[in-house]
């Protein structure tokens, strides 16, 4: 027997509705059970784990010299951070060295991995916020059109688009090819010069500022409270960036701005990210002009998986990676396979915010911020 | 009523001895001389659409037709699981632009006739993904992209992850690859553009095709 | 503030073992201690950043969990541990001290089925409602197989 209800006519009934897993603007697979009161958010229970793949356990059994390329799979978006993380963990408890052209090649394909990474965000950004634009699809079709750019420049380097297994424990695993340098420099004045074009289509938008400004305010209290890192921490007035705080494969070196904003609304983690465009791009020519001689790797070649053992111990790498603190836990127990991995995902605690700033919002406000928070949900996931 | 004698002599259509549409053809090319309006009227028709610049005449079965149309306008549901999607998004963008081959990204299950699978199920989503290729209206496809999909990949020996997209819902084609990367899935939707006119309305499944299986 | 004075103040505290050397201030709490030491950590060293946390599996030695917080404008790292001991899966919380410890907390209990007490709102998060086991324990197989779809 169901319960026969009145109407209410104040407009205070509370609706259920279910935004996900397969939602345009989700960004992935992303389920938020959102409690509506008219138009506005009252509370969110978001749901994650579709795309739970068993990392951490899958990583207990395989090798240090097989996990990198699997490393990749977890922010795929920006598979160069996160094989480093892992990496850097075992170099860390091995003390490992690695030669300096290794260190800065490494620099180079992190900071082409932001730029490309950044690139698809802007995009699918405007795409969800879209109509508002006035054709939101013309900058996300812009901005895959630069990322085709930095994907080549991988693929002539590695070998694939997207998934690289690039590095490997004492270096890295490909030296780059011939005329790379060149091709890497036309590329990066290509995307300078077209930087300046998304900003002036998107700059005085009104519908982009109404959009925007004032939407998603994440405080600096709850931003640290909560694990916020990357650039929606930097957006909410905390100047902290890994690369500039703990330096890790030779950042000290190359000189670069740290961009903070103190609103900490969208439009902050907008312009926050516009400036990691031009710094990333800064970067990536002083490595190039200062590349070392020297061999790429201290261990070079992989001949059987017992060839990287790592002494008993345990340790946290943690590299700033265009999303944030990308993190690995690693125990190793002296064999050639870790005793237990935990990944810190920047999207796991990025995401962690939005129970907190979401109620209160109305429904398209949503998008704006799960755009503006950019999770890549085989990092949330795991 | 009652029908008087004569009772008129309705000839035994002409049509049924027909094997091929030359056949067709001629027999249209001397039914005018016998008077027969109807093809007299094809006839100017034809005449008039090839003395058209570029005009030209196909005739056709309906089921080929329909095929015809069914291929040039698939709408893959923009469905993305994994890694794998963000090579799908490349696919329908800029550089590799498969609105030329009539396929419009759409969001929404109830409109699209094909589903490409890019990446990892896992036993959380497979009831999801099963709901949304139901919702998908009848004929429709599916596409496993990536190692994933197609049997678990690398991810295989793990407690959370289906052993292929195959065990909960029929795949047409499969993509190898971990990403398979555009020109790939490009590959991989001419393909099933083939299997699709092919595609009869018995429910049976086409013949292998010779050039992958 | 520095790493070298969060050690002094630490080692004042009875109960507590602090670790030598490392860039971190690696501290060995008692399961009982752990939320006030949170507290103070948070409060009189400025460790606001929630970085992570988690749990160590040593298998007949019992569950571990270990937590991750920095101090921002200081660089300094506190690594809070704390050994629950063979059999037990109980520990306070950290989240009255740390919203941040909300869902990695809810990740810790879904893998290693470790028992928060004072969680707002402890279920399964990766994972779906009706899973059996607790997968990153070292006696749950990796490749264990689950029914409807295998």
């Amino acid at each position: 027997m169901s319960e026969v209800r009145e109407i209410d006519y104040t407009g205070s009934e509370r609706l259920t509705m279910n935004m996900g897993p397969q939602h345009p603007s989700a960004h992935g697979v992303f389920r938020a059970i959102l409690t509506l009161e008219g138009e506005k958010i009252v509370a969110v229970d978001a749901v994650i784990g579709y795309l739970h793949r068993c990392h951490e356990k899958l990583a207990e059994t395989l090798a240090y010299v097989q996990y990198p390329s699997i490393a990749s799979k977890t922010d795929y978006v920006a598979a160069m951070a996160s094989e480093l993380a892992y990496v850097m963990a075992a170099e860390k408890i091995g003390q490992f060295e690695v030669p300096k052209r290794a260190q800065y090649l490494r620099v180079a394909v992190n900071e082409l991995q932001r730029v490309a990474s950044h690139l698809l965000w802007l995009g699918t950004w405007c795409l969800d916020m879209g109509g508002a634009l006035g054709g939101g699809t013309s900058v996300f079709l812009y901005c895959i059109r630069e990322r085709e750019q930095i994907l080549d420049l991988f693929e002539s380097l590695v070998g694939a688009r997207l998934l690289y297994g690039f590095h490997q424990v004492g270096g890295v695993r490909y030296d780059i090819p011939t005329g790379w340098v060149e091709q890497c420099r036309t590329t990066m004045d290509l995307i300078e010069q077209r930087l300046g074009e998304y900003e002036s289509m998107l700059h005085d938008n009104a519908f982009f500022e109404m959009r925007t400004r004032g939407i998603g305010v994440i405080s600096s209290q709850l931003a640290q409270d909560v694990g916020v890192c990357g650039p929606l921490l930097r957006a909410s007035g905390v100047k902290y960036d890994l690369r500039r705080n703990a330096p890790y494969s030779s950042y000290e070196d190359f000189e670069f701005a740290v961009p903070v904003e103190t609103e900490g609304d969208c439009h902050a983690r907008y312009r926050v990210r516009m400036v990691e465009f031009r710094e990333s791009i800064r970067i990536v020519r002083q490595v190039l002009d200062g590349l070392p001689e020297g061999p790429i790797s201290s261990r070079p070649g992989v001949k059987s998986l017992a060839q990287v053992k790592v002494p008993k111990g345990e340790a946290y790498a943690r590299v700033e990676g265009p999303r944030g603190e990308v993190g690995c836990y690693l125990v190793a127990d002296g064999t050639n396979k870790p005793y237990r991995m935990k990944w810190r995902g920047a999207s796991f605690s990025n995401l962690a915010v939005l129970p907190h700033i979401i109620p209160g919002v109305t429904v398209a406000d949503v998008v704006a911020i799960m755009g503006s928070v950019d999770p890549v949900f085989g990092e949330v996931d795991r | 009523m009652e029908i008087k004698p004569p009772v008129p002599v309705i000839p035994a259509p002409v049509w049924k001895d027909i094997k091929d549409l030359q056949e067709w053809q001629a027999l249209h090319k001397q039914r005018p001389a016998t008077g027969d309006k109807h093809s007299a009227l094809f006839e100017q028709m034809t005449e008039g659409i090839h003395s058209f610049p570029g005009g030209f005449v196909v005739t056709t079965l309906a089921d080929n037709f329909f095929n015809w149309a069914r291929k040039s306008s698939v709408w893959p549901v923009s469905f993305g699981l994994a890694c794998c999607a963000i090579e799908m998004m490349a696919t329908f963008a800029s550089r590799f632009d498969v609105e030329r081959l009539g396929m419009v990204p759409w969001a929404s299950p109830r409109h699209a006739d094909l589903m490409i699978v890019s990446g990892t199920v896992t036993i959380k989503m497979a009831p999801m993904l099963q709901r949304i290729y139901d919702q998908m209206p009848d004929p429709k496809w599916a596409l496993s992209m990536g190692s994933c999909a197609n049997s678990g990949g690398p991810f295989r020996h793990g407690y959370h992850v289906v052993k292929g997209v195959d065990r909960v819902i029929p795949v047409d084609v499969y993509v190898p690859g971990c990403p398979p990367p555009p020109e790939s899935l490009l590959n991989g939707l001419l393909l099933l553009q083939e299997q699709i006119s092919t595609f009869r309305r018995t429910g049976r499944r086409p013949a292998p095709n010779e050039k992958v299986d | 503030m520095t790493s070298d004075r969060a050690r002094a103040l630490l080692s004042q505290i009875t109960g507590l073992t602090v670790a030598d050397g490392g860039p971190a201030v690696t501290v060995h709490v008692p399961t009982e201690q752990l939320a006030s030491v949170a507290a103070f950590v948070k409060e009189t060293i400025g460790c606001a950043f929630f970085a992570f946390s988690t749990a160590i599996d040593h298998k007949a030695d019992g569950l571990e969990t270990v937590a991750y917080v920095e101090n921002l404008d200081d660089n300094i790292t506190v690594v809070l541990r704390a050994k629950l001991g063979a059999g037990n899966i109980c520990c306070p919380s950290l989240v009255p001290v740390y919203r941040g410890a909300n869902w990695m907390e809810r990740e810790t209990y879904d893998m290693f089925g470790v028992q928060f007490e004072g969680h707002p709102d402890l279920r399964r998060i990766l994972l779906s409602d009706d899973w059996d086991g607790h997968p990153l324990l070292k006696s749950y197989a990796v490749d264990t197989p689950y029914p409807p779809y295998r």
